[in-house]
Formats: C-alpha cells, structure tokens, sequence
C-alpha cells in the first residue's frame, strides 16, 4: 500500500530549546525531512565585545541553563591560554570535580525525566512517579548528586559563583569535601538500580555511519582542553577549532551546521565514548560492555547508554579527585595575572560535546572578539541527516505515521539537544 | 489536600520560554529531595521542556526570557489572556537580563556580526512587562528553588507572598562573610535586592545585582562609596549594566 502522510512537530517538547521536524511521505516514499531550529538569537558573540575577561565567562554561563560550569570554564580557558595565566594544580581538580557535577547532573536530567518517558509511552516523568516511583527516585538521587558537586565545588548549581579566571575565588572546606565523598558512596546503589532499569528497555536498532569528534588528551577520558579528535583519524591542535568546526549556514534554522570529513559529525557522550574509551574507568568499561557498547558505536540511540557509562565513570574519578583535594592544603587556589593582549581557544568537554570559546583580548583585558561554537551546533547536521535516514527506513519497513514519528522524537531527543545553546 | 483544615486544590501552573537559557525552568527540577512535595502541590498543565502533555487550561503562568523577536510577542499576549496569574520569572523576564547587552550594539551590526548577510528577525531585548501586564515578578539569574517554593506555597494556600525588601548585604553580614569592598572590588550588595542568601560574595565574586534594585535605596551613596573607596568606574558600570536591572537608575543619573 503507498501511503502519504507528513509528520509536523512544532516546538518539540522534552528537549532543551525550541526545535521542529518536518517529515514528508508521498505514496510510500520519503520525500523530505528536516530538522530545524527556530530558536531566537541572542548574540553572546556581539555582546561578549567590550566585557572585562573577568566578568566574560559570567557571562558566556549564561548561553545554558544546564551547562552553564562548561560555558565559565571554555571562556576561562580561552582566556588564560591567550594572557598566559597558569592555574595552581588544586583549582584545575575543583574544576574537574565541578564539571563532573554538571555532566552528572545533566546526563540524569536527560537520562530520566527527558528519554525515559519515551521508552515507557508516558508523556513525562511526573507518571512514571507514580507508575515506576523508584526509578525517578533514583534519577533525582543522581541528578541532586550532581548538583551537589557543583554547589560544593563553585557555590551553585547553575551558573557557577566561584570558577574565576586564575583559579577559584573559594575552595570547598575539607568537611564537604569529606561529605561529599561519603554521599557519592551511599548514591552507588541507585547508580546500580539505574542502571539496571536501562537493561530493561529496548534501544532502537538503527546505524547511520558518521564521524565522532571529541577531545583527547591520551591520559584522563577527556573533559578540560586536549587535542581535537575524530573517528575518521583527524587530529588538530585545540586552537585550529575552525578546521574542525567549518560552520555553514542553512536556510531553515537559525543555528548553524557543520561538518568535518564528511556531509556530517556528532559530539557527545557517544563520540566522547567513541575517542577515548580505554581511558574509562573500570567499572565503566564494564558497565559499557555489558551493553554490548563497543567503539566505534554508529547506533544515535546508544547515545543514552554512553551518557549512562560516563555516570559510573564520574562516581570513580570524583572520588579521585575529592581524595586529591583532601591531601591539598587547598592555599593555592587563585593565580593573580596582569590583563594582557592575546586570542586562544578554550575547549571543553561539556555534557552534550565539545565546546568551543575563542576569545581575543587587547591590552586592558577587555574581550574584542568572540566566538562560541556549541555541541548541538555540531550535531544539528548529523540529526538532520539521521532523521532522512530513519523515517526512509521507517516507510520502507511499512510503519505507520505514528510509529515514525515516535521514533524521530526519540532520535533527536537521544542527542540531547541544547537548543537555545546552539543558537546563544 | 488539607491545611489548617482548610481544603486546598492543586495550582494549574504552565511554565513557557522566550528568549533565555531556560536555566531558570530547569530549577523547578531542583531541590531534589522534596521535589516530589513541592509535584504534589502542582497540576503542570504545559510544560514543554519536561513533557510532552500539553494543555491551555493553566490559571498560573510562569514566564521565563525576555523579548527579542515579533512572534514571541503574540505568544505572550496568548498566554497573558488564559492565565489568572502572570509571573515574570527570573532576571531576563524581570529586566531584559543580560540579553539587553546586545542593545548597545546597532541591530544591522550584530546580524552581521554573527549571520553575515543571511536574514535574521530580531529587536532590542525588552522586559515581559513591556508587552503585557505582570502581576509578580521572581528576579534572579537563576531564580533560587527555595524562593520559588516559598511563593508557590504561598499561592497554593493563599498565604502572603513578598520579597525582601532589603539588600543582599543584610543576607552577606549574618553569614559573616569578608566585604568585597574591603578587598577592593565593586559589589552591587548594597543596592540589590535579598533573597538569594547572598550566594555570590558568599563564594568570594561580587554580586552582580541579578535581582535587581532593593526597596528605597540609597543610589547616590552608592555611587559615592564606590568614588571614596577608589574603585574603577568602569568595572562598577560594567557591573551596573549587567542585568539591565538598574537602568532607571542609570538613566536617572545621566
């Protein structure tokens, strides 16, 4: 039977910003499918003009509500890259420990209350509340862990008070770090349970073969500055981004496309995964094995269970971290620096892929030029091609409209968009 | 549900963006630990960013973002008819909030600047009480969870709600911290609004006055610390500017 339907989702619900996907079918056959992105601009890159290095990265937090410690710390590296401010050591671990507390905190937010309503046909977590209480109670569990680590280590959860340029402006006292650890003990059996609940779900088999590009620094499993990486073999220095990046514009969104050696990339926890999955902690390693996840995974959808495998990675090396803070004397936190001309680039793993500052200073320290390429920047190409390549398998499997659609929601909401981040 | 004997029904809360990084939304899901409390206490009726249920029968609207394009301005007037209650939430809401930092700029000049020649719809960032009426305003970048609970309890059972009226520094004192001024930096403390603990100085940086100005404050000795005191005009007026908070006063002064 040749079927014609369209498939029109306006602002896409359970993702972060505002995004539609159009599907078109005419008589059994895909005819069009488009991502795009209607977000408002804000045009950080213009207002970061003029603004003091100290105040920049106060600023770049505010792109995103959910990766504001990665937006403070991308500028803050680009910055002390291009004025030549060395942090102390202790600063760099309460760095780390808080973008931990970020990833942390954002993988459980998607995990449970943005892709997990799919895979139980709820409309939100607020059912599944009462249908599954103890999962959500473990995601929350997780997610306020998170949260936690970010209010210990920079004063609060969103938009971090402490991270500053040369280091932090106030370092977590030796009791919280203590607490801390302990409450990263006791929240291992809801990592468990979590993790036990992704088992019984049904991960859409699907591959569209792409290139993955993250950081890579050969020693930690990427999440401050390293080498440019992708799965097709590129390897770039952090400040020749563009290369990377080759940002183009498309008519039907006003958040940019790129691509690198092919027609599209993705970043994430996926092509994090991808680069550097020897460097996983063990019982990461384990975890992602057990999920039948192996580099390089081309499954979107897989992108779920990486992002979960980076959770027990966070609970192995923040306790690492938090034991190396625990012998500082934590003095050493702040490194004090003349303003200075310059530009660098800033690259962080944030929790949805790499991200990119590029900051240019003049001699009083005051930003003259900007420019911020975010992860969903990165990915937009690589849903808009794998939304083509699903729904046309979709209609030739002969599923219905409904059953397409179910699963183009789930594969754009399995990137974890961070729309309005995309578009700043 | 019960209190004081009273019978108290759910709030029918819709939660919507404009222009903002919807960090502010994203602290309705924190404060994990009563969370499922604090659900207990809601109908959510729209919500996109948690779920895909959506409907328009909602009494209270929270309003996160400022306006900066033409067809957010008809989406507001839609809201601001269904909803009983209308809540300006958070600092971009409130003020414009840091995206009226692109004000300064001519429009043509940062289209290019970020676009080059492709056509883009925007305007100057303006405040949701520019285009509707507003019956509370939540300020804050972000709004702080514990505040937020305290008003929707206070809604829920009809109790007085009001935010302090006086300024950060009284919050920054009771926690014993060290004045930034005495280290020789510019904090709006003195002349913005408490109720956000004084979580910045607290963390050793200088409030940027996200909550905008306090009750009857004392500008011109404000302007005047900064000047005895030797600090950078410009660091003050970067500050000042930031969240578009104190732009009456700022206007008053030129």
């Amino acid at each position: 039977m040749k079927v014609d339907f369209n498939i029109d989702i306006h602002h896409l619900p359970r993702v972060e910003g505002h995004g539609n996907i159009h599907i078109s079918v005419k008589e059994g056959k895909l005819a069009d499918a488009t991502w795009e992105v209607i977000e408002t601009p804000r045009f950080f890159e213009m207002m970061l003009r003029g603004v003091s290095a100290e105040r920049a990265s106060f600023l770049t937090s505010r792109i995103c509500g959910i990766c504001s410690i990665s937006h403070s710390l991308a500028s803050i590296r680009a910055l002390e890259r291009a004025m030549e401010i060395e942090p102390p050591k202790a600063a760099e671990a309460i760095r780390l420990l808080a973008m931990h507390g970020e990833t942390l905190q954002s993988h459980a937010l998607h995990l449970f209350f943005l892709a997990a309503p799919d895979f139980l046909d709820m409309p939100s977590a607020i059912p599944i509340l009462h249908s599954h209480p103890e999962i959500v109670k473990a995601g929350l569990s997780l997610k306020e862990l998170g949260n936690e680590m970010s209010i210990a280590t920079t004063g609060r959860a969103t938009h971090p008070v402490s991270l500053v340029l040369g280091g932090v402006s106030k370092a977590p006292s030796k009791q919280r770090l203590k607490e801390l650890k302990e409450m990263i003990m006791k929240r291992r059996p809801a990592l468990d349970k979590a993790t036990d609940f992704f088992r019984t779900l049904t991960i859409p088999e699907f591959v569209r073969e792409t290139e993955f590009i993250s950081l890579r620094n050969g020693k930690d499993y990427p999440f401050i500055g390293g080498d440019l990486v992708s799965t097709d073999g590129v390897v770039r220095d952090e400040n020749d981004y563009l290369q990377m990046t080759n940002e183009y514009l498309v008519d039907f969104s006003t958040s940019k496309f790129t691509r690198l050696s092919r027609q599209s990339s993705a970043a994430g926890a996926l092509a994090r995964f991808n680069n550097n999955s020897r460097l996983l902690g063990h019982h990461a390693h384990e975890v992602a094995a057990s999920f039948g996840l192996e580099p390089v995974c081309h499954n979107p959808f897989m992108n779920n269970i990486a992002q979960l495998v980076e959770c027990h990675h966070i609970f192995e090396n923040a306790e690492t971290l938090i034991d190396l803070l625990l012998d500082d004397d934590l003095l050493e936190i702040r490194t004090s620096y003349k303003p200075k001309a310059g530009a660098a680039t800033g690259a962080v793993e944030a929790p949805r892929g790499v991200l990119y500052h590029h900051l240019e200073t003049d001699d009083n320290g005051k930003v003259v030029k900007a420019d911020c390429i975010i992860p969903t920047t990165q990915n937009n190409a690589n849903i808009h091609y794998d939304l083509h390549a699903l729904a046309a398998e979709a209609v030739k499997e002969g599923k219905t409209d409904r059953e397409t659609e179910k699963l183009c929601v789930m594969l754009v909401r399995s990137y974890d968009p961070c729309i309005s981040c995309s578009v700043h | 549900m019960n209190h004081l004997g009273f019978k108290i029904g759910k709030m029918k809360i819709g939660s919507f963006d404009f222009t903002c990084c919807e960090g502010c939304q994203l602290q309705l899901a924190n404060k994990e630990s009563t969370l499922p409390d604090f659900l207990g206490l809601l109908d959510v009726r729209n919500f996109r960013e948690i779920s895909s249920e959506q409907h328009d029968d909602y009494d209270i609207a929270l309003v996160e973002g400022s306006i900066t394009r033409s067809d957010e301005i008809e989406r507001l007037k839609a809201i601001r008819a269904q909803a009983s209650v209308l809540v300006a939430f958070g600092s971009c809401a409130c003020f414009g909030g840091v995206n009226s930092l692109k004000n300064r700029i001519p429009e043509g000049e940062a289209i290019k600047g970020v676009y080059g020649d492709k056509k883009i719809d925007t305007m100057p960032s303006t405040k949701i009480s520019d285009i509707v009426s507003v019956d509370f305003m939540v300020p804050g970048c972000p709004v702080s969870k514990e505040e937020v609970e305290r008003i929707v309890v206070g809604v829920v059972t009809r109790s007085l709600n009001n935010l302090p009226k006086y300024p950060v520094c009284v919050d920054c004192k009771q926690r014993l911290n060290t004045c930034l001024f005495d280290l020789g930096e510019v904090c709006l403390g003195p002349v913005t609004r408490a109720g956000c603990d004084a979580v910045c100085p607290s963390g050793k940086t200088a409030c940027l006055g996200c909550r905008g100005p306090a009750d009857d404050i004392n500008f011109s000795s404000f302007l005047q610390l900064v000047k005895e005191k030797g600090l950078s005009q410009d660091e003050m007026r970067e500050k000042l500017t930031f969240y578009n908070g104190f732009a009456d006063y700022l206007d008053h002064e030129s």
